[in-house]
C-alpha cells in the first residue's frame, strides 16, 4: 500500500513549500489567500489522484496546478490582482507571465522568510509555534490540534488571530540583514526549541506525532545552518542539543509503550549516529565567545550520552548546570542542578542546597528531596515520596513514585501505606 | 524582593600564592556557591574583577592601582534579590572569599525613580 504513505507525505513535504512561496509572492497581508490556492491545489490533487492514480512526476503535477490555480485566482480577482500587482511587480518583471517561482532556491528563501516572520514576539509563542508548523512544516489543524492537546476550533481561532495580529503590526516578509539577524534570530530558535520540547516531552499518546514534531524542528534548524547568513554558533549548538535529545527518543519507551526513565533505558538502543551528529554539531558550535543556553544545554546533553556514571562527569554536568542557572532560571534547571550537586558533592550538600529551594509545591522538587534522603533518612524519604505523589498529576509518574513507595515500605516490615 | 549588592573583598596576596590547582579549587567553590544562589532564583548578575586598577583623584592626579593605601581589594560583586537586608546577609554565608580571610559586604541597591 505504497499511496497510503506516499500521498500524506507528499503532501506535507510539498504543501509548505507551496505555501511559503505564494505568501512570500502575495505578501502577509493576503496570506489567507495563499493557504486557499493550496488548500484547493491539494484537494484537487487527492479527488483526482483518488480517482485516475497518481500521476508519473506528483511533484510537477501539484506545481503545474498550483501555478494555474494562482493565475486564475488573479485573472478572476481583478480588485485583488490590482492590489497586489505593485508589490508583485516590484519582484515580477512581467505580471502577465506572472512566475510563480517553485524552484529549490525560491522555496528554500521563501521557508527561511517566513520563518523570521512567523517567530516574531508581537504573538504569543503557542500561536508562533502552531503557524509554524502549518506554514513551515504543512501540518493539517486536526495534527496541530492533537499536538497542543486542544480542538480544532481552538486552533483555527489561535491561528487566525495571530496572522491578524502580525498584519496590524505591519510585519514585513524578509530576511533579516546582518546586523539585524542575531537578536532575531533568538526569537526564531526559541519557537523551534520550543516545538522541539512539544514534540519530546509532551504528555500526547501518540509517539508517531511527537516524532515528527521534533524532526520537524530539527529541519527547520538544518535550513538555518544551510544558510551562511543564519549558520550561527547557537544554531549548531541547538541542533546538537537535539541530535543528544532525539539519540533516546525510542528507547525512552518499553515494548508496552511505557516511559522508562534514563537510568533505566537500555543504552544499546541509544541511536548512535545521532549522538556521532550531536557531537558534530557540538564542535561546530564552538566558534567565537558567546555562550548561550542551547550551547549549555547541548554539553550536557552530551555527557548524558555518555554511558559512564563518574565523579568527573557529574562535575562537569553541575558546572554546565550553575552556568546555565546564572543565564536563566527555571525550576526545572534547579532541581537538575541539585541532583547534579548530589553526584558530585555529596547527598548532605545537595539536601542542604535543595532545602533553600522554595518549590514545596513543585511533585518533582518532592521527588527529588526524598531521592536524597533516600538511604540517609527514611522517614524523610517517604514523607516526600507522599508529597510527591499526592501532588503529581501525571499518571506514569505517580505510579513510579507510588512503586518506590511500596518498595521503601516492604524493606521495612511494620510500615503501612496510606495511599 | 529587592535588590542587594554583595561587594567581595580580600587581601590580593591571598591570591597571588595560589597553584593551579588550587585556582581551580576556587573556581569551583565559586560557582557551586552562586549555583546554589541562582537555584534559589535570587541571582542578578556577577562580576570578578581583575588585578590591574588606576585611582583618579582630585585636581586630576591619577595613580596607579587600586591598593597604595588600602590592604584589602574589591575582588567583585554579585547583585542578589532578596526580602530583606538579613535574609541578603544570610546568603554571604558560604561566600569563598571568607575561607580566605576577606569578607562580603551586602549594601541595599537604591531604586531611583526619575
Amino acid at each position: 500500500m505504497e499511496k497510503g504513505v506516499l500521498i500524506p507525505n507528499l503532501f506535507k513535504t510539498e504543501y509548505r513549500k507551496i505555501i511559503s512561496v505564494l505568501c512570500n509572492l502575495f505578501g502577509l497581508a493576503h496570506i489567507e489567500i495563499a493557504e486557499d490556492i493550496t488548500n484547493d491545489t491539494f484537494l484537487l490533487a487527492s479527488e483526482t489522484w483518488g480517482q485516475k492514480g497518481v500521476p508519473e512526476n506528483p511533484k510537477a503535477w501539484l506545481y503545474t496546478v498550483a501555478k494555474n490555480k494562482t493565475k486564475d485566482y488573479l485573472k478572476r480577482h481583478q480588485n485583488f490582482t490590482k492590489k497586489i500587482t505593485p508589490e508583485i511587480k516590484a519582484t515580477q518583471s512581467n505580471f502577465e507571465e506572472l512566475n510563480v517561482d517553485l524552484s529549490e532556491e525560491n522555496i528554500t528563501d521563501s521557508q527561511l522568510q517566513m520563518m523570521f516572520t512567523i517567530c516574531n514576539d508581537v504573538i504569543p509563542s503557542d500561536a508562533q509555534i502552531g503557524l509554524a508548523l502549518r506554514i513551515l512544516c504543512g501540518f493539517g489543524i486536526e495534527e496541530i490540534a492533537e499536538a497542543f492537546f486542544t480542538n480544532k476550533q481552538t486552533i483555527n481561532k489561535r491561528l487566525f488571530r495571530a496572522k491578524e495580529k502580525l498584519r496590524s503590526a505591519n510585519i514585513k516578509i524578509e530576511f533579516p540583514n546582518k546586523k539585524e539577524i542575531e537578536s532575531r534570530l533568538n526569537n526564531v530558535l526559541t519557537t523551534i526549541y520550543l516545538l522541539f520540547n512539544e514534540g519530546y516531552y509532551s504528555s500526547s499518546k501518540n509517539h508517531t506525532l511527537k516524532k515528527e514534531l521534533c524532526i520537524e524542528a530539527m529541519r527547520l534548524i538544518y535550513l538555518l545552518i544551510q544558510n551562511k547568513t543564519s549558520n550561527l554558533p547557537a544554531c549548531n549548538a541547538l541542533l546538537s542539543l537535539m541530535c543528544f535529545q532525539s539519540s533516546r527518543f525510542d528507547s525512552r519507551m518499553d515494548e508496552n509503550g511505557k516511559y522508562l526513565l534514563y537510568f533505566n533505558q537500555n543504552k544499546q538502543n541509544w541511536n548512535k549516529d545521532l549522538i556521532v551528529k550531536g557531537e558534530y554539531y557540538l564542535n561546530k558550535s564552538a566558534i567565537g565567545n558567546e555562550i548561550t543556553k542551547y550551547h549549555l544545554e547541548a554539553r550536557i546533553a552530551f555527557w548524558h550520552s555518555r554511558e559512564s556514571d563518574t565523579i568527573e562527569k557529574w562535575e562537569n554536568v553541575l558546572q554546565l548546570y550553575n552556568q546555565l542557572l546564572q543565564i536563566q532560571y527555571s525550576p526545572i534547571i534547579a532541581l537538575n542542578r541539585t541532583y547534579a550537586l548530589s553526584k558530585a558533592n555529596g547527598k548532605e550538600i545537595a539536601i542542604q542546597e535543595a532545602l533553600k529551594i522554595d518549590l514545596k509545591h513543585n511533585h518533582f522538587y518532592h521527588s527529588l528531596i526524598a531521592e536524597l534522603y533516600n538511604g540517609i533518612d527514611k522517614d524523610r524519604h517517604i514523607e516526600h515520596l507522599k508529597k510527591a505523589i499526592h501532588l503529581t498529576q501525571n499518571k506514569t509518574s505517580k505510579e513510579i513514585l507510588t512503586n518506590k513507595l511500596k518498595k521503601s515500605a516492604d524493606s521495612n516490615g511494620n510500615r503501612c501505606i496510606s495511599t | 524582593m529587592k535588590e542587594f549588592m554583595m561587594i567581595f573583598r580580600s587581601e590580593p596576596k591571598a591570591w597571588e600564592n595560589l597553584s593551579p590547582e588550587q585556582m581551580q579549587n576556587s573556581t569551583k567553590k565559586w560557582q557551586d556557591w552562586i549555583g546554589g544562589i541562582a537555584a534559589q532564583e535570587k541571582f542578578v548578575s556577577t562580576n570578578r574583577l581583575g588585578f590591574s586598577g588606576k585611582t583618579m583623584k582630585p585636581n586630576n592626579v591619577i595613580i596607579d592601582g587600586p591598593y597604595t593605601e588600602l590592604k584589602e581589594i574589591v575582588g567583585g560583586y554579585m547583585i542578589v534579590k532578596a526580602k530583606n537586608l538579613d535574609d541578603a546577609i544570610l546568603m554571604a554565608k558560604g561566600c569563598p572569599t571568607i575561607d580566605i580571610g576577606g569578607h562580603v559586604e551586602v549594601r541595599d541597591v537604591m531604586e531611583i525613580n526619575l
